[in-house]
């Protein structure tokens, strides 16, 4: 098996999403299905043939380093969860 | 009835002052009101905005300034971000989120006068194929099976609510975002013309992303001529998104009326898989008659690669997805849900936001990126991604455009094929190449299957050449004739 509980619990670590321990078994057969399923990609020969990361077929535009926005830092916290004066506001990381 | 007019009908009529933008868009809501309840649709109408954009309209034209789609009243898909208007992508995390910018392909269409009825129905960030991720409920297809008039349908998806909504005339056409088949999707599944143009044609800007480099905005329409108007609207170049395409957007509307005469059309033998119901084969063999009725001319070609699409995408793809949706944290927008400490945080939030599937996809890429798999799955993805672009490149050198069938069924019922999400991922199978090359694509309606449900073909052009696939599409719709109208509808 491709993806045991532990593989399981070390990517949703990676992923940071909390999973409880009895979803562990489920998420292994289901996530093992669609690999399983994945695997057909094998049968293709791949030797020599550049990795296309996207469909623009395009070169990269360059811009100026230069700031073009910003300067409204209501709008940016307008959503955020928790605010102290003009800063996002989170659980305490240092001691 | 207004709401059964096209757009293009009823930008003479407003034009004429037949009847004003108000009237107009006031008959929509009416619809919405009477049918949302049932087809949930629509996450959030905005009634209030529309009608004051309705009387702007109104004003513009009392003046003279008539824009292409002054008046028009449009559904948006719950992933472009709307200024003020809460932008859901349909899932817990972003429930309350109200975005302080427009996305670039709204703003377009804002900028030519058209009315925005409100943020429709789709899969948690786009991730499925018949709205049923949605954590804001399932959106029932406004056609019903004419042997069992009790199944609820699905409308496809991702772009389930915008199809819906175009179905029943709750809405004149809706925006869509296409990343393996969820505008041509959900449009065979709901009689309309969905349209996924090329890669880079519509900015992504201010549009949730799921898989950046396969993510193509697009419209529903009832009609190719009004898929034309409002791909025409929303297409730009736009510095704002890297990957947006530096060209002139062309006259689609006149690309519509060129016919195919002369036209070769290629018909890829790999699209007959096994299992594929008669009906679906019948319908592309008519449609294959009707091109060559019209003058165009039929070649048999071979798209090598079309078998391995899916299994490529669902590398790809979640693994664009676990990068992307790494910024729902909980600390500047969306949900957050308390612990201890600041990982802690991150981890609740992020299992109390995400929905199954979008929790299995992010699990997925995040496992295909990692350390000791990264070139067993992901590289291996993306050359085998080089060589479906190239069949496309070979297949594309030779022949103007391609004809395939839409789907492998018709609409299913809710409920069916949820037990294994590869049943599930099959349904893209015809539509996911032109995401992986990036090429243009369309479904038309083009018959009903022995149900009574639409049934639609795709046409699929050269990289940019989306004039070809419209004069493809119109031509199709002009032998097709299809007039069949679904049960549920406004003014019913």
């Amino acid at each position: 098996m491709a993806l045991d509980p532990t593989t399981i619990r070390r990517i949703a670590n990676l992923s940071r999403i909390r999973v409880e321990h009895d979803q562990l078994e489920p998420l292994s057969r289901e996530l093992n299905g669609i690999l399983g399923w994945i695997e057909q990609l094998n049968e293709v020969n791949v030797a020599g043939v550049e990795p296309l990361t996207g469909g623009a077929q395009m070169a990269m535009k360059m811009r100026d380093d230069v700031v073009t926005d910003g300067g409204y830092p209501e709008k940016i916290l307008a959503n955020a969860p928790d605010r102290n004066r003009q800063f996002f506001a989170v659980p305490k990381v240092v001691e | 009835m207004l709401t059964d007019l096209t757009i293009a009908q009823a930008q003479a009529g407003l034009k004429a002052k037949t009847f004003s933008a108000v009237e107009l868009t006031q008959a929509h809501l009416t619809g919405v009101d009477a049918l949302n309840p049932r087809l949930n649709a629509f996450i959030t109408v905005s009634h209030a905005k529309a009608r004051d954009q309705a009387k702007a309209a109104d004003e513009a034209i009392a003046r003279g300034d008539i824009r292409p789609l002054t008046g028009i009243p449009l559904a948006i898909k719950d992933l472009f971000c709307t200024e003020g208007i809460r932008t859901t992508a349909a899932s817990r995390i972003l429930e309350s989120f109200i975005p302080p910018y427009e996305s670039t392909v709204t703003a377009n269409l804002l900028n030519d006068g058209a009315v925005f009825l409100g943020k429709t129905n789709l899969d948690e960030f786009a991730m499925g194929s018949s709205n049923m991720t949605s954590a804001f409920g399932p959106v029932e297809n406004p056609w019903k099976r004419r042997q069992d008039q009790n199944a609820v349908l699905v409308p496809g998806g991702s772009s389930g609510g915008s199809a819906a909504a175009v179905a029943a005339r709750i809405a004149m056409g809706a925006t869509g975002t296409d990343t393996g088949g969820s505008i041509r999707q959900p449009a065979s599944f709901c009689g309309l013309v969905g349209v996924k143009p090329s890669y880079g044609r519509c900015s992504r800007w201010g549009v949730v992303a799921f898989a950046s480099s396969l993510d193509h905005p697009g419209p529903f329409a009832r009609t190719v001529q009004d898929g034309a108007i409002l791909l025409g609207s929303m297409a730009s170049h736009d510095p704002k998104d890297s990957t947006s395409a530096d060209r002139p957007v062309p006259d689609y509307q006149a690309a519509c009326k060129r016919g195919v005469k002369g036209l070769r059309i290629g018909v890829p033998r790999e699209y007959r898989v096994d299992g594929m119901p008669a009906e679906i084969e019948a319908l592309w063999q008519q449609g294959i008659a009707w091109l060559r009725d019209a003058g165009a001319e039929i070649v048999d070609v071979s798209l090598p690669h079309t078998k391995y699409g899916l299994a490529t995408y669902y590398i790809v793809a979640p693994a664009e997805a676990s990068s992307n949706l790494a910024r729902y944290d909980g600390v500047r927008f969306g949900l957050r849900k308390d612990g201890a400490e600041l990982s802690d945080m991150y981890g609740n939030t992020r299992a109390a936001g995400f929905g199954a599937e979008v929790r299995r996809r992010i699990l997925i890429g995040t496992y295909v990126l990692s350390a000791g798999y990264y070139d067993a799955y992901y590289l291996r993805a993306q050359k085998v991604r080089a060589l479906i672009l190239r069949d496309f490149n070979e297949v594309f050198a030779n022949v103007d455009a391609l004809l395939t069938p839409t789907t492998p069924s018709a609409a299913f019922a809710q409920g069916e094929k949820m037990d294994d999400p590869i049943q599930m991922y099959l349904n893209d199978l015809f539509t996911v190449g032109a995401n992986l090359a990036g090429v243009p694509a369309i479904s038309v309606p083009a018959g009903l299957d022995s149900n009574g449900l639409p049934l639609g073909l795709q046409i699929i052009g050269k990289n940019f050449d989306e004039e070809t696939v419209f004069a493809v599409s119109a031509e199709i719709e002009r032998a097709a004739g299809f007039t069949a109208l679904p049960q549920i509808r406004a003014g019913m």
